[in-house]
Protein backbone atom coordinates (compact mmCIF):
# COMPACT_ATOMS: atom_id res chain seq x y z
CA UNK A 1 0.00 0.00 0.00
CA UNK A 2 1.40 3.92 -0.89
CA UNK A 3 -0.82 7.08 -0.28
CA UNK A 4 -0.80 9.62 -2.58
CA UNK A 5 -0.46 12.85 -1.68
CA UNK A 6 -4.39 13.47 -1.99
CA UNK A 7 -4.37 10.77 0.30
CA UNK A 8 -2.83 12.44 2.85
CA UNK A 9 -5.19 15.85 2.37
CA UNK A 10 -8.25 13.49 2.71
CA UNK A 11 -6.10 12.09 5.53
CA UNK A 12 -5.58 15.66 7.27
CA UNK A 13 -8.76 17.32 6.49
CA UNK A 14 -10.67 13.95 8.44
CA UNK A 15 -8.39 14.62 10.96
CA UNK A 16 -9.20 18.37 10.86
CA UNK A 17 -5.57 19.39 10.58
CA UNK A 18 -4.31 21.78 8.08
CA UNK A 19 -1.48 20.30 6.41
CA UNK A 20 0.16 22.71 3.11
CA UNK A 21 1.92 21.31 0.17
CA UNK A 22 5.35 21.27 1.52
CA UNK A 23 4.58 19.14 4.75
CA UNK A 24 2.02 16.66 2.77
CA UNK A 25 5.06 15.76 0.81
CA UNK A 26 6.67 14.93 4.33
CA UNK A 27 3.78 13.31 5.64
CA UNK A 28 3.51 10.88 2.92
CA UNK A 29 6.70 9.70 3.34
CA UNK A 30 6.60 9.11 6.73
CA UNK A 31 3.16 7.68 6.85
CA UNK A 32 4.25 5.48 4.02
CA UNK A 33 6.90 3.98 6.18
CA UNK A 34 5.03 3.10 9.51
CA UNK A 35 2.14 1.57 7.08
CA UNK A 36 5.15 -0.37 5.86
CA UNK A 37 5.76 -1.06 9.40
CA UNK A 38 2.24 -2.26 9.78
CA UNK A 39 1.08 -4.26 6.98
CA UNK A 40 3.14 -7.02 8.59
CA UNK A 41 -0.19 -8.08 10.04
CA UNK A 42 -1.66 -8.99 7.06
CA UNK A 43 0.42 -12.00 6.46
CA UNK A 44 -1.41 -13.92 9.55
CA UNK A 45 -4.25 -15.47 9.14
CA UNK A 46 -6.56 -14.54 12.09
CA UNK A 47 -9.70 -16.79 10.68
CA UNK A 48 -12.03 -17.80 13.72
CA UNK A 49 -9.91 -15.04 16.10
CA UNK A 50 -12.05 -12.87 18.47
CA UNK A 51 -10.88 -9.54 18.52
CA UNK A 52 -9.90 -8.08 21.27
CA UNK A 53 -10.55 -4.48 22.04
CA UNK A 54 -9.57 -4.25 26.02
CA UNK A 55 -7.10 -6.07 28.35
CA UNK A 56 -10.17 -6.86 31.08
CA UNK A 57 -13.08 -8.52 30.09
CA UNK A 58 -15.81 -6.48 31.25
CA UNK A 59 -19.35 -5.02 31.09
CA UNK A 60 -20.12 -1.78 31.28
CA UNK A 61 -20.93 -0.47 34.96
CA UNK A 62 -23.75 1.39 35.13
CA UNK A 63 -24.84 4.00 38.08
CA UNK A 64 -28.24 5.19 39.22
CA UNK A 65 -29.50 7.99 37.31
CA UNK A 66 -28.90 10.74 39.84
CA UNK A 67 -26.98 14.01 39.72
CA UNK A 68 -23.48 13.12 41.59
CA UNK A 69 -21.14 16.17 40.20
CA UNK A 70 -21.40 19.62 41.73
CA UNK A 71 -21.61 22.43 39.17
CA UNK A 72 -17.93 24.26 38.43
CA UNK A 73 -18.84 25.70 35.30
CA UNK A 74 -17.40 29.07 36.21
CA UNK A 75 -14.32 27.20 36.98
CA UNK A 76 -14.46 24.80 33.97
CA UNK A 77 -15.39 27.89 31.88
CA UNK A 78 -12.33 29.66 33.12
CA UNK A 79 -9.88 27.81 31.10
CA UNK A 80 -11.95 27.88 27.52
CA UNK A 81 -10.59 30.72 24.73
CA UNK A 82 -13.89 32.35 24.75
CA UNK A 83 -17.08 32.74 26.65
CA UNK A 84 -19.53 34.98 27.38
CA UNK A 85 -22.83 34.94 29.67
CA UNK A 86 -21.58 31.37 30.27
CA UNK A 87 -21.02 29.75 27.00
CA UNK A 88 -18.48 28.79 24.35
CA UNK A 89 -18.09 30.98 21.51
CA UNK A 90 -17.24 30.02 18.34
CA UNK A 91 -17.72 31.69 14.66
CA UNK A 92 -20.88 31.59 13.61
CA UNK A 93 -22.08 27.87 11.97
CA UNK A 94 -25.76 28.87 10.71
CA UNK A 95 -26.34 31.47 8.56
CA UNK B 1 20.78 3.89 50.29
CA UNK B 2 19.77 7.11 52.13
CA UNK B 3 17.05 8.64 49.28
CA UNK B 4 14.60 5.72 48.68
CA UNK B 5 11.47 7.03 49.88
CA UNK B 6 11.10 3.91 52.37
CA UNK B 7 14.64 5.79 54.32
CA UNK B 8 13.15 9.20 54.31
CA UNK B 9 9.84 8.05 55.53
CA UNK B 10 11.90 6.53 58.52
CA UNK B 11 13.53 10.08 58.59
CA UNK B 12 10.35 11.65 59.03
CA UNK B 13 8.57 9.26 61.50
CA UNK B 14 11.85 9.72 63.88
CA UNK B 15 11.97 13.41 63.47
CA UNK B 16 15.35 13.21 62.26
CA UNK B 17 14.03 15.65 59.28
CA UNK B 18 10.67 17.57 58.21
CA UNK B 19 8.83 17.65 55.37
CA UNK B 20 9.92 21.02 54.67
CA UNK B 21 13.61 20.26 54.57
CA UNK B 22 13.35 17.75 52.38
CA UNK B 23 11.27 19.50 49.89
CA UNK B 24 14.21 22.48 50.17
CA UNK B 25 16.54 19.93 49.82
CA UNK B 26 15.15 18.45 46.22
CA UNK B 27 13.87 22.26 45.28
CA UNK B 28 17.28 23.32 45.64
CA UNK B 29 18.62 20.38 43.56
CA UNK B 30 16.54 21.20 41.11
CA UNK B 31 16.85 24.66 40.69
CA UNK B 32 21.09 23.82 40.48
CA UNK B 33 20.60 20.70 38.01
CA UNK B 34 17.05 21.34 36.06
CA UNK B 35 18.68 23.54 33.38
CA UNK B 36 21.15 20.83 32.29
CA UNK B 37 18.55 18.21 32.55
CA UNK B 38 14.96 20.17 31.24
CA UNK B 39 13.34 17.17 33.57
CA UNK B 40 10.40 19.58 34.56
CA UNK B 41 8.04 21.55 33.05
CA UNK B 42 6.57 23.69 35.98
CA UNK B 43 8.09 23.90 39.54
CA UNK B 44 6.63 25.94 42.06
CA UNK B 45 8.53 26.31 45.24
CA UNK B 46 5.72 28.32 47.21
CA UNK B 47 2.84 25.45 46.19
CA UNK B 48 5.32 22.46 47.06
CA UNK B 49 6.76 24.12 50.87
CA UNK B 50 3.02 24.98 51.52
CA UNK B 51 2.35 21.30 51.18
CA UNK B 52 5.13 20.31 53.21
CA UNK B 53 4.35 22.30 55.61
CA UNK B 54 0.59 21.13 55.71
CA UNK B 55 2.17 17.57 56.14
CA UNK B 56 4.64 18.03 59.37
CA UNK B 57 1.67 19.66 60.95
CA UNK B 58 0.10 16.45 59.85
CA UNK B 59 2.66 14.72 61.54
CA UNK B 60 2.90 16.40 64.66
CA UNK B 61 -0.78 15.81 65.36
CA UNK B 62 -0.22 12.23 64.92
CA UNK B 63 -2.35 11.81 61.73
CA UNK B 64 0.51 10.70 59.53
CA UNK B 65 0.06 7.86 57.49
CA UNK B 66 3.52 5.95 56.15
CA UNK B 67 4.82 8.21 53.52
CA UNK B 68 3.35 11.63 54.91
CA UNK B 69 5.80 14.36 53.78
CA UNK B 70 7.49 12.34 51.67
CA UNK B 71 7.91 14.09 47.96
CA UNK B 72 7.16 12.87 44.76
CA UNK B 73 6.85 14.97 41.07
CA UNK B 74 4.06 14.09 38.87
CA UNK B 75 3.99 13.77 35.23
CA UNK B 76 2.84 16.76 33.46
CA UNK B 77 0.34 14.48 31.92
CA UNK B 78 -2.29 14.49 35.69
CA UNK B 79 -4.13 16.83 36.00
CA UNK B 80 -3.85 18.71 39.28
CA UNK B 81 -5.77 21.38 40.95
CA UNK B 82 -3.83 25.19 40.26
CA UNK B 83 -1.12 23.87 38.23
CA UNK B 84 0.00 24.00 34.70
CA UNK B 85 -0.91 20.92 32.93
CA UNK B 86 0.84 20.47 29.62
CA UNK B 87 1.20 17.07 28.69
CA UNK B 88 4.01 18.42 26.86
CA UNK B 89 2.12 20.41 24.02
CA UNK B 90 1.75 23.93 22.78
CA UNK B 91 -2.48 22.65 22.95
CA UNK B 92 -2.05 22.75 26.61
CA UNK B 93 0.47 25.39 27.32
CA UNK B 94 -2.46 27.58 28.82
CA UNK B 95 -3.75 24.87 30.54
CA UNK B 96 -4.35 25.22 34.42
CA UNK B 97 -5.87 22.45 35.96
CA UNK B 98 -9.21 22.70 37.25
CA UNK B 99 -9.60 19.50 38.75
CA UNK B 100 -7.30 16.73 40.34
CA UNK B 101 -7.06 13.47 38.76
CA UNK B 102 -7.51 9.79 40.89
CA UNK B 103 -3.83 9.30 41.11
CA UNK B 104 -2.82 13.27 42.65
CA UNK B 105 -5.71 12.84 44.98
CA UNK B 106 -4.56 9.55 46.48
CA UNK B 107 -0.97 11.04 46.60
CA UNK B 108 -2.47 14.38 48.40
CA UNK B 109 -5.04 11.68 50.84
CA UNK B 110 -1.32 10.32 51.69
CA UNK B 111 0.37 13.58 52.39
CA UNK B 112 2.78 13.31 49.43
CA UNK B 113 3.96 17.16 48.52
CA UNK B 114 4.15 17.34 44.76
CA UNK B 115 7.76 18.59 44.26
CA UNK B 116 6.54 19.75 40.44
CA UNK B 117 5.25 18.84 36.95
CA UNK B 118 7.79 16.41 34.80
CA UNK B 119 8.64 16.66 31.25
CA UNK B 120 7.25 14.36 28.40
CA UNK B 121 6.80 13.02 25.02
CA UNK B 122 3.85 15.30 23.97
CA UNK B 123 0.51 13.69 24.86
CA UNK B 124 2.92 10.79 25.51
CA UNK B 125 4.32 9.69 22.14
CA UNK B 126 7.46 9.39 22.06
CA UNK B 127 10.38 6.98 22.85
CA UNK B 128 13.01 9.97 23.87
CA UNK B 129 11.04 12.58 25.41
CA UNK B 130 12.23 14.49 21.83
CA UNK B 131 8.51 15.61 20.85
CA UNK B 132 8.05 17.63 24.04
CA UNK B 133 6.80 21.32 23.15
CA UNK B 134 8.96 22.25 26.03
CA UNK B 135 12.06 20.82 24.91
CA UNK B 136 13.85 17.53 25.14
CA UNK B 137 14.90 15.80 28.52
CA UNK B 138 18.75 14.65 28.94
CA UNK B 139 19.86 11.52 30.40
CA UNK B 140 21.62 11.91 33.82
CA UNK B 141 24.44 9.70 32.91
CA UNK B 142 25.45 11.86 29.64
CA UNK B 143 23.94 14.85 28.77
CA UNK B 144 24.00 14.49 24.97
CA UNK B 145 21.70 11.02 25.09
CA UNK B 146 17.96 10.61 25.75
CA UNK B 147 16.53 9.71 29.12
CA UNK B 148 13.99 7.95 26.88
CA UNK B 149 10.21 8.16 26.61
CA UNK B 150 7.70 8.99 27.36
CA UNK B 151 7.96 9.35 30.87
CA UNK B 152 11.40 10.83 30.52
CA UNK B 153 11.25 14.10 32.61
CA UNK B 154 10.12 11.91 35.65
CA UNK B 155 12.73 9.20 35.20
CA UNK B 156 15.78 11.93 34.73
CA UNK B 157 14.29 13.38 38.13
CA UNK B 158 14.49 10.22 39.30
CA UNK B 159 18.01 8.99 37.89
CA UNK B 160 19.43 12.54 38.86
CA UNK B 161 18.24 13.00 42.73
CA UNK B 162 16.01 15.98 41.52
CA UNK B 163 13.24 14.13 43.70
CA UNK B 164 13.28 10.63 45.42
CA UNK B 165 10.20 9.16 43.38
CA UNK B 166 7.99 10.36 40.15
CA UNK B 167 4.87 8.60 38.30
CA UNK B 168 4.79 7.73 34.72
CA UNK B 169 2.17 6.33 32.47
CA UNK B 170 2.28 3.68 29.97
CA UNK B 171 0.99 2.61 26.94
CA UNK B 172 3.44 1.00 25.43
CA UNK B 173 6.51 1.47 27.57
CA UNK B 174 6.51 4.86 28.33
CA UNK B 175 7.49 3.90 32.17
CA UNK B 176 9.88 0.87 31.66
CA UNK B 177 11.87 1.96 28.88
CA UNK B 178 12.72 5.20 30.21
CA UNK B 179 13.20 3.64 33.38
CA UNK B 180 15.84 1.27 31.65
CA UNK B 181 17.61 4.48 30.24
CA UNK B 182 18.43 5.97 33.26
CA UNK B 183 19.02 3.37 35.58
CA UNK B 184 16.35 3.09 37.67
CA UNK B 185 13.18 1.29 38.52
CA UNK B 186 9.68 1.70 37.09
CA UNK B 187 6.56 -0.10 37.19
CA UNK B 188 3.62 -0.45 35.32
CA UNK B 189 0.20 -2.07 36.92
CA UNK B 190 -1.99 -4.67 35.43
CA UNK B 191 -4.23 -2.63 33.16
CA UNK B 192 -7.09 -1.58 35.15
CA UNK B 193 -5.55 -1.14 38.59
CA UNK B 194 -4.97 2.55 39.07
CA UNK B 195 -7.45 5.00 37.96
CA UNK B 196 -7.60 6.79 34.55
CA UNK B 197 -9.83 10.08 35.76
CA UNK B 198 -7.98 13.13 35.35
CA UNK B 199 -4.51 11.54 33.27
CA UNK B 200 -4.99 12.80 29.74
CA UNK B 201 -5.78 10.26 27.33
CA UNK B 202 -3.74 8.88 24.59
CA UNK B 203 -4.81 4.96 23.93
CA UNK B 204 -7.49 4.53 26.39
CA UNK B 205 -7.13 0.23 26.22
CA UNK B 206 -3.63 0.55 27.28
CA UNK B 207 -2.90 3.85 29.07
CA UNK B 208 -1.78 2.66 32.74
CA UNK B 209 -0.20 4.99 35.19
CA UNK B 210 2.31 3.75 37.69
CA UNK B 211 5.70 4.60 40.04
CA UNK B 212 9.01 5.42 38.80
CA UNK B 213 11.74 5.09 41.69
CA UNK B 214 14.98 4.20 43.30
CA UNK B 215 13.66 0.53 44.31
CA UNK B 216 11.29 -2.18 44.28
CA UNK B 217 10.59 -1.64 47.81
CA UNK B 218 9.64 1.80 46.79
CA UNK B 219 7.90 1.64 43.79
CA UNK B 220 5.51 -1.24 46.07
CA UNK B 221 4.45 1.47 48.44
CA UNK B 222 4.29 4.01 45.60
CA UNK B 223 1.44 1.53 44.39
CA UNK B 224 -0.15 1.25 47.55
CA UNK B 225 -0.72 4.88 47.59
CA UNK B 226 -1.77 5.13 43.62
CA UNK B 227 -3.96 1.98 43.10
CA UNK B 228 -7.52 1.18 43.95
CA UNK B 229 -11.19 1.61 42.60
CA UNK B 230 -12.46 4.46 41.08
CA UNK B 231 -16.18 5.14 39.57
CA UNK B 232 -15.05 7.82 37.71
CA UNK B 233 -12.91 5.28 35.28
CA UNK B 234 -15.14 3.14 33.87
CA UNK B 235 -12.28 0.62 33.65
CA UNK B 236 -11.12 0.67 37.34
CA UNK B 237 -11.28 -2.70 38.50
CA UNK B 238 -13.47 -3.53 41.86
CA UNK B 239 -10.70 -5.01 43.79
CA UNK B 240 -9.96 -4.94 47.58
CA UNK B 241 -7.02 -2.76 48.46
CA UNK B 242 -3.93 -4.96 48.25
CA UNK B 243 -0.44 -4.42 50.19
CA UNK B 244 1.90 -4.75 47.17
CA UNK B 245 4.82 -5.11 49.76
CA UNK B 246 3.67 -7.88 51.74
CA UNK B 247 5.67 -10.82 49.55
CA UNK B 248 9.17 -8.51 49.28
CA UNK B 249 11.25 -10.85 51.49
CA UNK B 250 9.98 -13.96 50.06
CA UNK B 251 12.41 -16.47 49.24
CA UNK B 252 12.94 -17.00 45.62
CA UNK B 253 13.15 -20.78 45.89
CA UNK B 254 11.25 -23.27 43.33
CA UNK B 255 10.29 -19.06 41.70
CA UNK B 256 9.87 -20.24 37.43
CA UNK B 257 11.52 -17.70 35.29
CA UNK B 258 10.22 -17.57 31.79
CA UNK B 259 12.39 -17.10 29.29
CA UNK B 260 10.48 -16.11 25.84
CA UNK B 261 12.88 -17.35 22.94
CA UNK B 262 11.49 -14.36 21.14
CA UNK B 263 13.60 -12.28 23.83
CA UNK B 264 16.86 -13.51 23.15
CA UNK B 265 17.16 -14.00 19.35
CA UNK B 266 19.11 -12.17 17.14
CA UNK B 267 18.29 -8.54 18.31
CA UNK B 268 19.77 -8.44 21.84
CA UNK B 269 23.42 -8.27 20.90
CA UNK B 270 26.49 -7.32 23.06
CA UNK B 271 26.45 -5.69 26.70
CA UNK B 272 22.42 -5.67 26.99
CA UNK B 273 22.81 -9.79 26.21
CA UNK B 274 25.57 -10.07 28.56
CA UNK B 275 23.96 -8.14 31.57
CA UNK B 276 20.78 -10.09 31.26
CA UNK B 277 22.24 -13.30 31.10
CA UNK B 278 24.20 -12.16 34.55
CA UNK B 279 20.74 -11.11 36.07
CA UNK B 280 19.60 -14.55 34.97
CA UNK B 281 22.62 -16.55 36.47
CA UNK B 282 22.04 -14.47 39.67
CA UNK B 283 18.10 -15.08 40.09
CA UNK B 284 19.35 -19.21 39.43
CA UNK B 285 21.73 -18.51 42.40
CA UNK B 286 18.79 -17.34 44.47
CA UNK B 287 16.70 -20.42 44.16
CA UNK B 288 14.66 -19.41 41.18
CA UNK B 289 14.40 -21.87 38.40
CA UNK B 290 14.77 -20.76 34.62
CA UNK B 291 12.25 -21.83 32.19
CA UNK B 292 11.97 -21.66 28.22
CA UNK B 293 8.87 -19.92 27.38
CA UNK B 294 8.01 -19.03 23.71
CA UNK B 295 5.83 -15.68 22.83
CA UNK B 296 5.27 -16.63 18.69
CA UNK B 297 3.18 -13.40 17.50
CA UNK B 298 4.97 -10.89 19.93
CA UNK B 299 6.75 -10.09 17.12
CA UNK B 300 3.55 -8.52 15.72
CA UNK B 301 3.29 -6.50 18.58
CA UNK B 302 4.76 -3.22 17.49
CA UNK B 303 2.37 -3.42 14.12
CA UNK B 304 -0.59 -4.26 15.95
CA UNK B 305 0.20 -1.34 18.54
CA UNK B 306 0.51 1.38 15.68
CA UNK B 307 -2.85 0.75 14.80
CA UNK B 308 -4.66 0.33 17.68
CA UNK B 309 -2.60 3.15 19.38
CA UNK B 310 -2.97 5.66 16.76
CA UNK B 311 -7.00 5.09 16.61
CA UNK B 312 -7.56 5.15 19.78
CA UNK B 313 -5.65 8.86 20.32
CA UNK B 314 -7.11 10.26 16.45
CA UNK B 315 -10.68 10.04 18.77
CA UNK B 316 -9.05 10.91 22.11
CA UNK B 317 -7.62 14.20 20.79
CA UNK B 318 -10.70 14.75 18.46
CA UNK B 319 -11.60 17.16 22.13
CA UNK B 320 -8.74 19.60 21.20
CA UNK B 321 -10.61 21.65 18.85
CA UNK B 322 -9.94 25.23 20.44
CA UNK B 323 -13.48 25.63 21.55
CA UNK B 324 -13.31 24.76 25.59
CA UNK B 325 -9.47 24.83 26.94
CA UNK B 326 -6.21 24.81 25.77
CA UNK B 327 -4.95 26.69 22.50
CA UNK B 328 -7.64 28.60 19.91
CA UNK B 329 -5.07 30.02 16.77
CA UNK B 330 -5.65 33.25 17.02
CA UNK B 331 -7.08 33.91 13.08
CA UNK B 332 -9.72 31.92 11.79
CA UNK B 333 -12.80 32.21 9.40
CA UNK B 334 -15.16 29.81 10.00
CA UNK B 335 -15.62 26.93 12.39
CA UNK B 336 -13.51 24.34 10.25
CA UNK B 337 -11.16 26.71 9.20
CA UNK B 338 -10.68 27.59 13.46
CA UNK B 339 -10.68 23.47 14.21
CA UNK B 340 -8.00 22.80 11.25
CA UNK B 341 -5.55 25.96 12.24
CA UNK B 342 -5.88 25.04 16.03
CA UNK B 343 -4.96 21.81 15.65
CA UNK B 344 -2.17 22.34 13.21
CA UNK B 345 -0.66 24.87 15.39
CA UNK B 346 -1.40 23.34 18.52
CA UNK B 347 0.18 19.66 18.22
CA UNK B 348 3.89 18.28 17.26
CA UNK B 349 4.59 16.34 14.01
CA UNK B 350 4.98 12.90 15.92
CA UNK B 351 1.19 13.64 17.49
CA UNK B 352 -0.27 14.52 14.21
CA UNK B 353 1.48 11.69 12.02
CA UNK B 354 -0.45 9.26 14.53
CA UNK B 355 -3.71 11.38 14.42
CA UNK B 356 -3.15 11.07 11.07
CA UNK B 357 -2.23 7.14 10.88
CA UNK B 358 -5.47 6.69 13.07
CA UNK B 359 -8.06 8.70 10.88
CA UNK B 360 -7.10 5.99 8.02
CA UNK B 361 -7.29 2.73 10.04
CA UNK B 362 -10.92 3.74 11.06
CA UNK B 363 -11.81 5.46 7.67
CA UNK B 364 -14.46 3.81 5.00
CA UNK B 365 -13.07 0.79 3.92
CA UNK B 366 -10.10 0.05 5.62
CA UNK B 367 -11.86 -0.77 8.79
CA UNK B 368 -11.66 -4.64 8.89
CA UNK B 369 -8.01 -4.18 7.09
CA UNK B 370 -6.51 -2.58 9.66
CA UNK B 371 -8.50 -1.83 13.09
CA UNK B 372 -10.27 -5.25 12.82
CA UNK B 373 -7.01 -7.18 12.07
CA UNK B 374 -4.88 -5.28 14.74
CA UNK B 375 -7.34 -6.37 17.47
CA UNK B 376 -7.13 -10.14 15.81
CA UNK B 377 -3.47 -10.31 16.70
CA UNK B 378 -4.06 -8.18 20.36
CA UNK B 379 -5.95 -11.51 21.04
CA UNK B 380 -3.37 -13.69 20.11
CA UNK B 381 -0.46 -12.08 22.17
CA UNK B 382 -2.14 -11.88 24.82
CA UNK B 383 -3.04 -15.74 24.48
CA UNK B 384 0.68 -16.60 24.12
CA UNK B 385 0.86 -15.06 27.62
CA UNK B 386 -1.76 -16.74 28.98
CA UNK B 387 -0.14 -20.13 27.48
CA UNK B 388 3.76 -19.00 28.67
CA UNK B 389 1.58 -18.27 32.69
CA UNK B 390 1.00 -22.11 32.67
CA UNK B 391 4.80 -22.81 32.77
CA UNK B 392 6.21 -19.79 34.79
CA UNK B 393 5.57 -17.13 37.54
CA UNK B 394 7.43 -14.67 35.99
CA UNK B 395 8.64 -13.58 32.82
CA UNK B 396 12.05 -11.71 32.04
CA UNK B 397 13.81 -10.07 29.30
CA UNK B 398 15.16 -6.92 28.17
CA UNK B 399 13.44 -3.91 28.25
CA UNK B 400 15.06 -2.08 25.69
CA UNK B 401 16.89 -3.22 22.63
CA UNK B 402 19.59 -0.46 23.34
CA UNK B 403 21.20 1.67 25.75
CA UNK B 404 20.33 5.39 25.93
CA UNK B 405 20.86 6.82 22.33
CA UNK B 406 22.34 10.51 21.14
CA UNK B 407 19.60 13.48 21.06
CA UNK B 408 18.40 13.52 17.23
CA UNK B 409 20.02 9.86 16.52
CA UNK B 410 16.44 8.41 15.55
CA UNK B 411 14.04 11.55 15.28
CA UNK B 412 14.55 11.56 11.41
CA UNK B 413 13.03 7.68 11.01
CA UNK B 414 9.97 7.57 13.15
CA UNK B 415 9.66 3.57 12.61
CA UNK B 416 12.84 3.12 14.09
CA UNK B 417 12.05 5.23 17.00
CA UNK B 418 8.80 2.79 17.50
CA UNK B 419 11.64 0.07 17.54
CA UNK B 420 12.92 1.24 20.81
CA UNK B 421 9.90 0.18 21.99
CA UNK B 422 9.80 -3.85 20.55
CA UNK B 423 10.41 -5.64 23.94
CA UNK B 424 7.73 -3.32 26.41
CA UNK B 425 4.47 -3.26 23.80
CA UNK B 426 2.92 -7.09 24.13
CA UNK B 427 2.77 -6.32 28.02
CA UNK B 428 0.34 -3.20 27.02
CA UNK B 429 -1.78 -5.18 24.28
CA UNK B 430 -2.47 -8.00 27.26
CA UNK B 431 -2.75 -6.06 29.82
CA UNK B 432 -0.06 -7.36 31.64
CA UNK B 433 1.88 -5.95 34.62
CA UNK B 434 5.48 -5.08 34.06
CA UNK B 435 8.42 -3.69 35.21
CA UNK B 436 12.43 -2.48 34.60
CA UNK B 437 15.06 -2.66 36.82
CA UNK B 438 18.96 -2.19 36.30
CA UNK B 439 20.96 -4.83 35.83
CA UNK B 440 24.21 -3.30 34.88
CA UNK B 441 25.91 -0.90 32.40
CA UNK B 442 27.62 -1.13 28.78
CA UNK B 443 31.10 -0.01 27.69
CA UNK B 444 29.84 3.40 27.92
CA UNK B 445 28.29 3.60 31.45
CA UNK B 446 25.14 3.70 30.52
CA UNK B 447 22.55 2.02 32.70
CA UNK B 448 20.86 -1.48 31.25
CA UNK B 449 17.35 -2.44 31.94
CA UNK B 450 15.73 -6.28 33.39
CA UNK B 451 12.33 -6.73 32.57
CA UNK B 452 9.74 -8.52 34.61
CA UNK B 453 6.51 -9.14 33.54
CA UNK B 454 3.82 -10.56 36.01
CA UNK B 455 0.35 -12.64 35.62
CA UNK B 456 -2.74 -10.40 35.88
CA UNK B 457 -2.54 -8.62 39.69
CA UNK B 458 0.81 -10.62 40.46
CA UNK B 459 2.41 -7.46 40.61
CA UNK B 460 3.17 -8.44 44.47
CA UNK B 461 5.09 -11.49 42.79
CA UNK B 462 7.24 -9.93 39.90
CA UNK B 463 8.21 -7.22 43.29
CA UNK B 464 9.24 -9.76 45.05
CA UNK B 465 11.60 -11.26 42.43
CA UNK B 466 12.91 -7.82 42.02
CA UNK B 467 12.94 -6.97 45.70
CA UNK B 468 15.40 -10.02 45.95
CA UNK B 469 17.62 -9.55 43.05
CA UNK B 470 18.37 -5.51 44.48
CA UNK B 471 19.25 -7.15 47.79
CA UNK B 472 21.54 -9.38 46.03
CA UNK B 473 22.87 -6.98 43.60
CA UNK B 474 23.73 -3.32 43.54
CA UNK B 475 23.22 -1.82 40.05
CA UNK B 476 20.04 0.33 41.30
CA UNK B 477 22.32 2.04 44.14
CA UNK B 478 24.32 3.68 41.53
CA UNK B 479 24.04 7.30 40.91
CA UNK B 480 25.21 9.62 37.83
CA UNK B 481 27.87 12.69 38.55
CA UNK B 482 26.30 15.66 38.14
Amino acid sequence: MSLSLQDVQRIAHLARIRVDETEAAGYQAQLNGIFGLIEEMQAVDTTGILPMSHAQDLSQRLRADVISEPDRRVAFQAVAPQVENGLYLVPKVIE
Amino acid sequence: MTDTIKHLSTLLAEGKASSVELCQDYLGRIERLNPALNAFITVDAEKTLTEAAAADTRRASGQAGPLTGVPIAHKDIFCAEGWLTTCGSKMLSNFVSPYDAHVIEQFKAAGMPCLGKTNMDEFAMGSSNETSYYGPVRNPWDTDRVPGGSSGGSAAAVAGRLAPAATGTDTGGSIRQPAALTGITGLKPTYGVVSRYGMIAFASSLDQAGPMARTAEDCALLLNVMSGFDARDSTSLERAKEDYARDLMQPLAGLKIGLPLEFFGEGLTGDTARAVEEAIALLKKLGAQPVAVSLPNSKLSVAAYYVLAPAEASSNLSRFDGVRYGYRTPDYRDLTDLYEKTRAEGFGSEVKRRIMIGAYVLSHGYYDAYYLQAQKLRRLIAQDFVEAFRQCDVILGPTAPTTAFKLGEKTADPVEMYLSDIYTIAVNLAGLPGMSLPCGFDAQGLPIGLQLIGDYFAEARMLNAAHQYQLASGWHTRAPTL
